[in-house]
């Protein structure tokens, strides 16, 4: 109210209270009248406001969106004039046993991923959440694989993952293993070969949200719990991690989306090899449409993915709420 | 209960370690990208350091890709996107944060469901809408589906939500317009939730892959990581030139953080608390 006094005409002092509702109304009375003024134009003021952001949202988020459920039920493959044809895409699918493959990639990406992406940046964040001379240089450091492109990271461990390269000589060296592991040319190992550069790339970016959710944490808490004589292990179980379950949740969301989507590692690392064994649904879905152009086909595997993202963030929501 | 020595020399410990895994093939790569052509890169056991440091790879790569075309590519379509996604982001967040309109409610929701889809659903249709736009192989191309984003806007919308009102209305009662107002009194105040906006779309667009592969034939719109794809994929034996490369790519980007390391790790964590 003090910036009301500002424009010069209501400069006498509210000295009682009869007196400081009646400025109040007059103020509140004059802004009324300048939002009124030249009301056509007023009411388009929003609009205007809005109109950018709309606009581009809607051309490349909202359209596509539906065009995407529009082609998923034609066979427009960009060459031929498209012709509806139902739910035979979605038919096709459920008989594609590459789909079907690529599906089982997918969920079994986010079981392994996603419970180590929500639990392991916890440690990293209790680590770094210190004051100590040089944290600021380690929290940067473990910042480091966030700000890199995904090709380069997928490019930088195939080349860490080689037979002959230098995690195979650390773990023959150290007596790990007896033979090197063939990271990612056995079918066996390169699904989770894939997972562990997707779990490095993410630890650091969880661990940043982690670290805003332990700095929100009021400190009296634990100042109260020393002074009960609790130790440091059991506040930490006990008012940490139950205060931090917000943040938690954010990142279960985040993580498990992240998940869905993988893409770059598989483009760069295995094309989807070898034996199909690191094909995703997204890269099932990039080869039907950039590679065999049935982008009708590709569409309708699109819009499982959408849903599968959508059911798994309201589960992850429901789950994580109901405990509070 | 004051933490013991030892339990700082373990938390140092633990930080070590943790900066080995994250650090290490960063590490490795730039030493295969020094070693020179004479060095056998998969010698058993592998040599850590390179024998005799050179930076002969870094020239073969320039002189067998446009490296610095695909540089100034990427800082271009970066400039434009965090720009515009600042502007517009901010533009739209002012009415929903602030003003009484028809639709405020609808709009909001729409905007907000936008950010739960993947992208990947919408590449096919937004592929063949920019086919139609004339939009392949331009840098207009690879900006505009970055230039406004969902997330942007919900981030500022919270920002002026922040604001106190009264400030707002003595503007309007000193006559200012609602651009003067938001230009002058509000994008001013909401500087800090700029710069983690700016932070955020700069590290997606930087990174980005997958879009500018399918929107783009011609490669001299190439952007950074499309040029270390393409390297990979034509020496895909020399390892040293592909880790240069790489290396060269990281550079700019590892500047950027280093110097505004601050605003990285403070602004994620504000976008954090908010988003």
């Amino acid at each position: 109210m003090q910036t009301s006094n500002s424009s010069g005409e209501s400069m006498l002092a509210p000295d009682s209270a009869g007196e400081g509702a009646l400025s109040r109304f007059r103020h509140n009375l004059r802004i009324r009248r300048v939002l009124q003024s030249s009301s056509v134009l007023n009411a388009l003021v929003p609009y205007l406001f809005l109109l950018p952001a709309c606009a581009i949202i809607g051309a490349f988020v909202l359209y596509p969106m539906l065009h995407a459920i529009m082609a998923s039920l034609t066979d427009y493959n960009m060459i031929t004039e498209s012709q509806f044809v139902g739910a035979d895409n979605y038919r096709m699918l459920l008989q594609d046993p590459f789909f079907w493959n690529s599906l089982k990639n997918t969920l079994l990406y986010l079981l392994v991923v996603v419970p180590v992406l929500v639990i392991a940046p916890i440690f990293l964040a209790l680590l770094v959440n210190r004051s100590l001379p040089g944290i600021k240089l380690f929290r940067a450091v473990f910042y480091l694989p966030v700000i890199t492109s995904l090709v380069v990271t997928g490019l930088i461990w195939k080349w860490v993952y080689e037979e002959q390269g230098i995690l195979n000589y650390f773990l023959l060296s150290s007596g790990i293993t007896d033979n090197p592991v063939a990271f990612l040319t056995d079918p066996a190992n390169a699904l989770f070969s894939v997972m562990a550069v997707t779990v490095w790339t993410g630890l650091g970016y969880y661990m940043v949200i982690y670290l805003a959710g332990l700095q929100s944490i009021p400190r009296h808490l634990y100042e109260a719990a020393d002074v009960e004589g609790v130790s440091k292990w059991r506040q930490t179980l006990f008012i940490t991690i139950p205060l931090l379950k917000p943040s938690i949740a954010v990142v279960a969301v985040m993580s498990s989306i992240a998940a869905m989507k993988v893409f770059e590692e598989v483009y760069v690392m295995t094309q989807g090899g070898p034996l199909d064994s690191t094909k995703t649904l997204v890269y099932f879905i990039y080869q039907s449409a950039f590679e065999e152009f049935e982008m009708g086909y590709a569409a309708a595997a699109g819009v499982v993915l959408f849903l599968l993202t959508l059911v798994l963030s309201l589960v992850n929501l429901f789950l994580l709420r109901k405990d509070r | 209960m004051k933490a013991s020595p030892l339990a700082i020399v373990l938390r140092y410990f633990g930080l070590l370690c943790v900066a080995l895994l994250t650090m290490g093939p960063f590490l490795w790569l730039l030493s295969t990208a020094l070693k020179s052509g004479s060095e056998n890169i998969f010698a058993y056991p592998p040599s850590l350091l390179p024998e005799q440091p050179t930076l002969e790879n870094f020239g073969r790569v320039l002189e067998t890709q446009p490296f610095m075309l695909y540089l100034k590519n990427s800082v271009l379509v970066a400039l434009l996107s965090v720009t515009a996604n600042l502007v517009f982001a901010s533009l739209a967040a002012y009415p929903l944060a602030r003003m009484e309109f028809r639709g405020k409610n609808l709009i909001f929701v729409v905007l907000l469901s936008s950010m739960m889809i993947p992208f990947q659903l919408l590449m096919i249709p937004v592929y063949s809408i920019a086919i139609s736009l004339g939009l392949q192989n331009s840098y207009l191309g690879l900006v505009l589906p970055h230039a406004c984003t969902a997330f942007g806007v919900f981030l500022m919308r919270q920002a002026f939500l922040g604001i106190p009102k009264a400030l707002e209305e003595s503007a309007l009662l000193e006559g200012l317009n609602r651009v003067q107002i938001w230009w002058y009194l509000l994008v001013p105040l909401v500087k800090p939730s700029l710069a983690t906006l700016a932070v955020f779309s700069f590290i997606a667009v930087w990174g980005d892959f997958l879009w500018p592969l399918i929107i783009l034939d011609d490669p001299s719109y190439y952007t950074l990581p499309l040029g270390v794809n393409r390297l990979a994929n034509t020496f895909s034996m020399d390892w040293r030139l592909v880790a240069a490369g790489a290396v060269f790519s990281i550079l700019p980007i590892l500047a950027v953080f280093l110097f505004s390391q601050k605003y990285f790790i403070e602004g994620a964590m504000r976008g954090a608390v908010k988003g």
